[in-house]
């Protein structure tokens, strides 16, 4: 039942959107639509924390602690962000870059696309996570590409062709997947099914699931935005309006690693080997080293946050691909701290770039001074994104070193120095641009700033003290996902 | 060596024609004639789905054919000549670098696809498992495709025709995926190539022209 509101109610909420999304109250009630898709994920976390997985619908739905926790995320960050989006469209709109048609086709693929990720996540059919994967591309494609411009239709483009492709990828390797699964469990419906492979991956075909691996990691990996397939990634960022962003780097890229940590378990179990750890750990560690070292090019805000998602997506993967308790555990909370981060900076950025009037850093000055909230939320963030204890990004990547340290201890020392070269850029970058001279200029609307703090509040806490159930939660979470 | 049976001998002509026709849109340099070649591999792809179907008496293999019948011979052709009608672009003729050197690198490719399918075809029990070396190849192949078109029409094509060998490995490998993956296939490639069509508009109003070199400005500085 609160699978079904969980599911239904923003597919609802698209379709009701695309008729009523150019109305003045559309942006209230695209808030509304996510708050019940909110409570309905609340509702069903609470209800696989007491009476633990649950198996739904012909075994097509799977709740289980590791995707209930990102089920979660998911619903809170989509409502926190569409909170935010309320001034910033209004104030967009008032600027004159967007007509009633583009922001009824905002509001409506806003939910669809928090549809999509929330059926990737719950569906149970590893074919059905690849068509809401490919889904949720295709809901937010004409996002990116809203303002029309021609940087935003090139990355949209770059968006739609490297993702469409990696994804076919991903496709091949769900076939491969299916090739093996077919015969220990037979032709039709069950074969795809996550539950039943897991209960068989000891007798998958070993050599036809790592190629599978190979594929489905690629394929997934550029949706991560992996070096070195994160291409698009900083440009659909950059392009695409700010809540666009948010929850493209909070949201998709976590429900992208989701699905290559599935496949990990299979494979993992499959090969008897490290193959597909290995292979996570190479790709995780190249995306933040080479992250990092691009970090300080860059002159436009949003494309600096979003190398920092790649540096972070790269960690989480590293983390993932080491496996073990503790890394894991670190992997599931770094994915929580750095969407709730980074969509809270996102956030910051969206509104201090509507206050100065540009994205490029070297233009936005003194923005405590001009509006001492946006200055102190983009600082916070900033500080909180980097590392710096006490937040909760510390808590996990100080735990993610202690892992490499014990199980590769030769990773520490790049992991340390892209760690460091990426403080470096983006404090020196972030510093002038909250303090310093003012050029800001006034905002039609009232900025909304209480999402920021409260994604940063949060965080803090989880740096602080992680409550005993949460701990539980991941826990549970990491034992599944080894 | 032992005489096929007649339903194995149409399937690998069908794959042969496939691997032909994935040469023939590597080099066609009319957007017209690569739109028709797409329709035609489409229909290749129905014939040898419902071979498949006959000899194995798969049900729901008759499905997915009419499936790609509908959407990759009837409807996507369709929708693609009344784009490009519609975008001015109909007899357009792409400047193809080096042909000769573009055919080959498909063909190391389609060594490689066979070297990467013999694995999978060893453990697969299906009649049609030989040409899953063809599937992969051609989906190698609309890859190389995609990589070398300056227009973003012939890029969406590549696109597709990547699609339709993707298709035909989950066909020739397995019967088929299970229906409902087979659907949501279908939806993403309609509802994708819809979006293509909105996109072209937007890139034709924007930069009046549909090359991709003008999508070739945001670049690490």
């Amino acid at each position: 039942m609160e699978l079904l509101l969980v599911l239904g109610v923003p597919f609802a909420g698209g379709i009701v959107l695309a008729v009523w999304g150019h109305r003045s109250f559309a942006p209230e009630l695209n808030s509304g639509m996510s708050l019940l898709t909110l409570l309905a994920a609340a509702a069903l976390t609470a209800r696989v924390v007491t009476d633990g997985p649950i198996l739904v619908w012909n075994e097509n739905f799977f709740v289980d602690p590791f995707n209930v926790f990102l089920v979660a995320l998911t619903a809170f960050v989509a409502f926190t962000t569409s909170l935010f989006s309320r001034p910033y469209m209004r104030i967009e709109a008032h600027l004159g870059r967007l007509s009633p048609n583009r922001l009824r086709l905002y509001h409506s693929m806003y939910q669809m696309f928090s549809f999509t990720m929330l059926l990737a996540l719950l569906t149970n059919n590893v074919g059905i996570l690849w068509v809401a994967m490919e889904a949720a591309t295709l809901t937010t494609v004409l996002l990116v590409s809203l303002y029309r411009t021609p940087a935003s239709l090139e990355a949209a483009w770059k968006y739609f062709i490297l993702c469409g492709v990696g994804i076919a990828q991903a496709l091949f390797g769900t076939i491969l997947l299916y090739i093996a699964a077919e015969k220990v469990l037979g032709a039709g419906g069950t074969a795809l099914l996550w539950t039943h492979l897991n209960a068989v991956k000891g007798a998958l075909e070993p050599t036809v699931l790592g190629l599978a691996f190979v594929f489905l990691l690629v394929g997934y990996g550029t949706k991560v935005g992996l070096a070195p397939l994160h291409n698009w990634l900083p440009d659909a960022h950059a392009e695409g309006p700010t809540p666009i962003s948010a929850v493209l780097s909070g949201l998709l890229l976590n429900v992208a690693l989701y699905a290559v940590v599935r496949a990990k378990v299979l494979v993992e179990g499959a090969l008897g080997t490290h193959f597909a750890g290995n292979l996570m750990m190479g790709f995780g560690l190249l995306s933040v080293v080479i992250a990092a070292f691009l970090l300080s090019r860059q002159k436009d805000i949003k494309r600096l946050f979003a190398y920092s998602s790649v540096e972070h997506m790269g960690l989480m993967t590293f983390a993932f691909g080491m496996g073990g308790a503790l890394a894991t555990f670190a992997g599931l909370l770094h994915m929580t701290v750095h969407s709730l981060t980074k969509s809270a900076i996102f956030f910051a950025v969206g509104h201090a770039a509507q206050k100065s009037g540009t994205q490029i850093m070297e233009d936005i000055r003194g923005l405590i001074d001009s509006n001492p909230t946006i200055g102190w939320g983009l600082m916070i963030g900033s500080l909180a994104i980097l590392g710096m204890p006490p937040f909760g990004v510390f808590a996990s990547e100080f735990m993610l070193l202690t892992a490499a340290m014990h199980q590769q201890p030769w990773a520490t020392p790049f992991l340390l120095v892209a760690l460091g070269v990426a403080f470096a850029a983006i404090f020196g970058k972030v510093q002038p641009m909250v303090f310093g001279n003012a050029t800001a200029v006034r905002l039609p609307h009232p900025p909304a700033l209480i999402p920021v703090f409260v994604h940063l509040a949060i965080v803090l806490l989880l740096g602080l003290w992680i409550p005993p159930y949460l701990a539980e939660w991941y826990r549970q979470a990491a034992q599944l996902i080894g | 060596m032992p005489s096929l049976p007649l339903t194995s001998q149409l399937i690998n002509l069908c794959a042969a024609l496939l691997l032909l026709l994935a040469f023939a849109m590597l080099t066609q340099r009319r957007i017209l004639s690569l739109i028709n070649l797409f329709a035609l591999q489409g229909f290749v792809l129905v014939l040898s789905t419902l071979v498949v179907a006959y000899s194995t008496r798969q049900t729901e293999l008759y499905v997915s054919a009419l499936i790609t019948l509908a959407l990759k011979v009837l409807f996507l052709p369709w929708v693609l000549h009344r784009l490009i009608r519609a975008l001015n672009v109909r007899w357009d003729v792409e400047t193809l670098i080096n042909i000769p050197a573009t055919m080959l690198i498909g063909i190391v490719l389609v060594i490689f696809a066979f070297n990467l399918a013999t694995p999978i075809s060893q453990i697969a029990g299906t009649i049609t498992k030989s040409t899953l070396g063809i599937a992969t190849a051609s989906i190698l192949l609309a890859f190389l495709m995609m990589i070398t078109r300056r227009k973003a029409v012939s890029q969406v094509i590549g696109f597709l025709a990547m699609e339709n060998g993707l298709f035909f490995a989950a066909t020739s490998a397995t019967y088929g995926m299970p229906m409902v993956v087979e659907l949501g296939i279908a939806l993403d490639v309609l509802v994708g190539t819809l979006v293509f069509g909105v996109f072209f508009f937007h890139i034709r109003e924007t930069f009046e022209s549909l090359d991709i070199h003008h999508l070739e400005k945001l670049k690490e500085r």
